[in-house]
């Protein structure tokens, strides 16, 4: 799933600046379920804002919604209304979501709430952890199923580098926190299911023009459009 | 042997040819454009060592590039071995560079992945990490024998290039260690230089491992040395460097030692105990010292290791 995180607090007030009237904007899906951005931390956002302006002096009017999902266009049909009717919309959405609010009622003001971090995995209640970059060619079928283009520090395709450590990676998170070393749990992975040898032949040069270098991605499924 | 014959031509290959045991040294470059730092360390190491490495960025800090402190050094008389990481580059900008290096008479380089952007200067950079040590060595030992750029073109003149790369014998998986020399011999490594030395008995194993794959006969093995200054160092890599595997007994005799001179003739006698020690290993064909801004220690311990003078090569 995407995961965001909540920006400072600081750092929304002055995204919204002087507007009077604003919407913030939840989405009920991934943000919702990474406990960031769903309905309810929508109304904890404005409850803050109002609060805040008060507690200032501010006149100001601060409203929540939530769409069900704001990356796709019917969803947000049905948060038109409060939209149109805001100075700045606030959203709580991944980018993606941000993105179609702001495509979707342009010229709307929409200033992004959160920061969208990575496609990530629920490890624990609470703790998500990074698993896919969307590099656009996966591989991970010839390294045990542990991807090492997002879980090496280096991206390395080849195996793991001077720095691996009783199964840790030498770089550590930003909040100090251990890393484990792909290339350790990919060995041991190959290791149980018999494969070894994957691990000695070569990996040729990525194709990273399948990922972002190769610019702005589009899909379309000839199939399943509309006839 | 006559010159058509090497890959490069280079000092250090036709010593490593020529089986007789190699020397290399090391050389930062400094944080400004000072290029007298570069001559000065140049002048120390000249005749002392076979050639000499031009680190590139190392730990992540900014400093001269190493192709123009590798030209600097060879201006000076002494052979460079210019390192080429793959954190700062793409594959285009690192053949690019190679060519430019090798325009510039550069005969030696060193593949490396390159020490990760978070333990340097600049944290928030993006590492670039287009392709790893192992698809850089490949490619340029394509430009070389195959003259054919990374995307399959063919160019006329590839560089002439003695290749290298590093390995870590002390990191984990140490199951791994010796195979994955393996794969950098089979991706067209010439010689490796390994991370610093302390533990002698792991190293030792490795070795070991090394040969009974045969890989010894098949790429040229520099062990790496790092002299010790004073217990401060040898404390601070055991506790703090990941991959330097310090034993507590280096510590202790360290220790034991008053600080500066005292402390500084215990860490070269160390150094020198060691490489006496490498020369008898089996697959071993020469030392990297790698006196980190130390490299006036360089000239006595290659002197009291009974490696001078360094053997002429035409």
């Amino acid at each position: 799933m995407i995961t965001a995180e909540r920006k400072p607090l600081d750092e929304i007030l002055e995204l919204v600046g002087d507007k009077k009237k604003v919407l913030v904007a939840g989405c009920d899906t991934c943000v919702a379920i990474c406990l960031t951005g769903g309905e309810k931390e929508a109304e904890i956002l404005a409850s803050e804002l109002r609060i805040l302006a008060e507690k200032d002096g501010r006149a100001i009017e601060v409203e929540h919604t939530a769409a069900i999902r704001q990356c796709e266009w019917e969803y947000l049909d049905m948060i038109a209304e409060k939209v149109e009717a805001a100075d700045v919309v606030l959203s709580m959405a991944c980018g993606i979501g941000i993105q179609s609010l702001a495509e979707k009622f342009a010229p709307q003001l929409v200033m992004p709430a959160v920061n969208t971090n990575m496609l990530g995995m629920p490890q624990e209640h609470a703790v998500w952890l990074e698993r896919c970059v969307a590099c656009g060619e996966c591989r991970i079928g010839l390294t045990g199923g542990i991807c090492p283009v997002v879980r090496c520090s280096k991206s390395l395709m080849n195996g793991p580098c001077g720095g691996s450590h009783d199964g840790l990676c030498e770089v550590t998170g930003p909040e100090k926190e251990e890393i484990e070393c792909a290339w350790a749990l990919i060995w041991e992975r190959l290791k149980a299911q018999g494969r070894e040898e994957l691990m000695f032949t070569e990996r040729p040069p990525k194709n990273w023009s399948k990922s972002s270098s190769g610019g702005p991605r589009k899909m379309v499924r000839e199939e399943a459009k509309p006839v | 042997m006559t010159a058509t014959e090497y890959k490069a031509g280079s000092n250090l290959e036709k010593i490593l040819r020529e089986g007789k045991f190699a020397v290399t040294g090391e050389c930062g470059p400094p944080k400004s454009t000072d290029v007298t730092v570069i001559e000065e360390k140049a002048k120390i190491l000249t005749g002392y060592v076979d050639a000499v490495n031009i680190t590139d960025n190392q730990t992540a800090v900014v400093r001269v590039c190493s192709m123009a402190s590798a030209y600097t050094a060879q201006q000076n008389g002494l052979e460079a071995i210019m390192q080429m990481t793959c954190r700062d580059r793409n594959r285009l900008a690192m053949q690019a560079d190679i060519m430019g290096a090798s325009t510039l008479g550069i005969k030696n380089v060193l593949c490396l992945t390159g020490d990760h952007m978070s333990f340097g200067n600049h944290p928030e950079a993006k590492g670039v990490h287009d392709l790893d040590a192992i698809n850089l060595i490949k490619m340029y030992k394509d430009m070389r024998d195959e003259k054919k750029f990374q995307c399959g073109e063919e160019m006329p003149l590839g560089p002439p290039l003695f290749i290298g790369c590093a390995e870590n014998p002390f990191a984990d998986p140490f199951e791994l260690r010796a195979l994955r020399l393996k794969k950098k011999i089979e991706a067209g490594a010439d010689f490796i230089q390994t991370q610093c030395i302390f533990n002698v008995p792991k190293f030792k194993k490795w070795m070991e491992e090394v040969r009974a794959l045969g890989l010894h006969k098949e790429i040229k093995i520099l062990a790496g040395i790092t002299p010790l200054k004073g217990v401060g160092g040898a404390r601070y890599m055991q506790k703090f460097v990941p991959g330097i595997d310090v034993p507590q007994d280096i510590v202790d005799r360290m220790a034991a030692c008053e600080k500066g001179a005292p402390s500084q003739a215990e860490g070269k006698k160390i150094a020198v105990e060691m490489i006496k020690e490498f020369a008898e290993i089996e697959g071993v064909a020469g030392v990297h010292i790698m006196a980190i801004e130390w490299e006036i220690a360089v000239p006595e311990i290659v002197e009291a290791a009974g490696l001078m003078p360094r053997p002429a090569v035409v």
